[in-house]
Order: structure tokens, then C-alpha cells, then sequence
């Protein structure tokens, strides 16, 4: 089977986030009210063939430890869907 | 003569940079691919400045899965030398050989300036000529160049006497910390001193067309430093 994974790549809670802190001040700006902990991360799709959901959600895992996100800065987010 | 292998990554820019300071110290410095897997005997190599891959991804992410790190990672073991400068930097944390990570400058823009270091640990591959407390001026040029790690880390850099240059204060006359790097760290080390890794350019400090010569300590550091016996 085929999974659709969405992974969701964020600065870590307590680290410092610039580009963050500078589209929350663009959006008070822009007169956008009450926006506050804006985090700027990344967002990754890719098709995965696995036997099950479980499995499919476990090699992404993997592959965000290893490669799409780094361990020191940043925390990460999995959501599979079937294709 | 030293042997130094300057690597070359899709990317890379200051490698004929490195490969020159090396040389003009008194090494014998030659290229690496980083589809080899072969560093031809070197006794110390250089991860040099650029953009590996394009910086996709994170900066160095995927330079640190390249053929070639695998050698990297044995020579590092072993008790070889291994420098990273800025890119390089960058790869060397990506690939667990130094602890932290290089992320966006705090002020968000790109630098590229001269800045003012001073050394703070002067008995490894990189800066075995200084004395404590000598300062230097050379370039930085990097946009994600803020290190950070946590606390415990940030603590144990210190403990561990791994903080090999710092930025300075703002003052008068002074370039200070350009990034916002925790502690204005500019470079750390493995325990041993082996392992150094540098945001700063000092191979583009070394010659006065350059305007400064600053970074000619630390290619002397890299060209005597097997001299220091029972290291390796």
C-alpha cells in the first residue's frame, strides 16, 4: 500500500525563531490582532509503500531522526493518511 | 610536510581558498571528492566554506551523508585532525562529530564582514600557533551561522575547555558576535582537539590583497600540528 506523509518541521519550543519573530511583526503590521509564538519551520510530502499505517508512520520517524530534522534544533510532527 | 585534504562538495566555494592558505603555510594540501572514499594519507582535512548541496534541507544536512564522511568519521576516530570551516562547521555538527547546530542568524540577514575573535584554546589542529587571548580579525560570511545547543551542552563546552574562539563584546572599535551565537561562540573542539570546527574565514585573512592577515595563525596551527608528538 501507499501512504501520503505529511511531516511538519518546527524550531523548538524556547529557541530563538527570527524568521518567526519577524512575520509576527509583519502581521501586526498588517493589523492582524492578537497573533502571538508564531514558529516558521517547513513542511515535507512524500508517498510511502508500506504494509500498514503503523509501518508506514514508523519510516517516516526514521527518516525525520536521520535526515528531515535535526535533532538539536528542531521537533517534528507525522501525519499519515492513505493515498 | 603535512598532509591536508581539502574536501569539495557540489557547492563548495572557499575550497581553492583553503587549499591555498594550506598551502602558502606549508602543507601539502591537495582536493578530496566527496564521492571518494579515500583522503590519500591525510593527515588533517578540511571541510571548507560554501553551500553544500545548496544548503537544501538545513545547511549541511545532506553533505554529512556524502561517500566520503565515512573517512571522515574513521580519520576522526583514529585521532586524526579534521577542521570545519562555516559550511564545513556546519556538516561536522550535522554529522555528530561536534555537539550543536548552526541555525539562522538572529538579525536574519546574511554577514559577511570582518569580525574580531579571540582564541581560547590553543592546543589543537587549528590553533596550536596562538597564545591564550590573542586576538584576530577575520571575515565571516554566513547566514546561518548562530550556534546553539542546549544548556547542559553549552555547559559541558565550557567545562571541557572546547571553546576554541569566541566573538567579543560590542566595544569600542570592535566587530562583535554577528550571529547572536549562544556564549559568542565563533568555534568549538572535540575533548581532545582534535576535531575543530569555525563559523570565521581565516583563509580569506591571509594574504593583504585580502585586506588582513589574521588567519595566517591558524594555517601555521594546521601545518605544525603533528610536530605536537604522542597526539596521534
Amino acid at each position: 500500500m501507499t501512504f501520503r506523509v505529511h511531516v511538519r518541521v518546527v524550531p523548538r519550543a524556547g529557541l530563538l525563531d527570527p524568521q518567526g519573530q519577524a512575520v509576527e511583526h509583519a502581521l501586526g503590521a498588517l493589523g492582524f490582532a492578537g497573533v502571538r509564538r508564531v514558529r516558521v519551520g517547513r513542511a515535507i510530502e512524500l508517498d510511502v509503500a508500506a504494509a500498514s499505517r503503523d509501518e508506514a508512520e514508523a519510516h517516516a520517524r526514521q527518516m525525520c531522526d536521520r535526515l528531515l530534522a535535526n535533532p538539536v534544533t528542531e521537533d517534528y510532527l507525522v501525519d499519515v493518511e492513505e493515498d | 610536510m603535512q598532509r591536508v585534504a581539502v574536501l569539495r562538495f557540489p557547492g563548495s566555494n572557499r575550497d581553492v581558498d583553503a587549499l591555498t592558505a594550506a598551502q602558502r603555510a606549508g602543507s601539502d594540501a591537495y582536493f578530496v571528492w566527496h564521492r571518494d572514499t579515500d583522503l590519500g594519507g591525510a593527515d588533517v582535512v578540511v571541510l571548507p566554506g560554501g553551500f553544500s548541496y545548496g544548503d537544501y534541507l538545513r545547511s549541511g544536512a545532506i553533505a554529512r551523508f556524502s561517500p566520503v564522511m565515512q573517512a571522515v568519521q574513521r580519520h576522526a576516530a583514529e585521532g586524526g585532525g579534521v577542521i570545519g570551516i562555516c559550511n564545513g562547521f556546519q556538516i561536522l555538527c550535522e554529522a555528530g562529530l561536534l555537539p550543536g547546530a548552526l541555525v539562522r542568524n538572529a538579525r536574519l540577514s546574511f554577514v559577511a564582514k570582518p569580525v574580531d575573535l579571540v582564541v581560547t584554546r590553543t592546543d589543537t589542529v587549528f590553533t596550536c600557533a596562538f597564545e591564550p587571548g590573542d586576538r584576530v580579525r577575520v571575515p565571516v560570511a554566513h547566514g546561518d551561522g548562530r550556534f546553539v545547543a542546549d544548556p547542559h551542552t553549552l555547559d559541558r563546552l565550557a567545562g571541557e575547555d572546547c571553546i576554541v574562539v569566541r566573538y567579543l563584546p560590542a566595544d569600542d572599535g570592535i566587530e562583535p558576535n554577528p550571529n547572536g551565537s549562544e556564549r559568542d561562540i565563533a568555534g568549538i573542539c572535540n575533548p581532545a582537539g582534535t576535531v575543530v570546527g569555525l563559523m570565521p574565514h581565516p583563509e580569506n585573512a591571509i594574504d593583504p590583497l585580502q585586506g588582513a592577515v589574521g588567519g595566517r595563525g591558524f594555517f601555521k596551527s594546521l601545518a605544525a600540528w603533528p610536530a605536537l608528538a604522542g597526539r596521534r
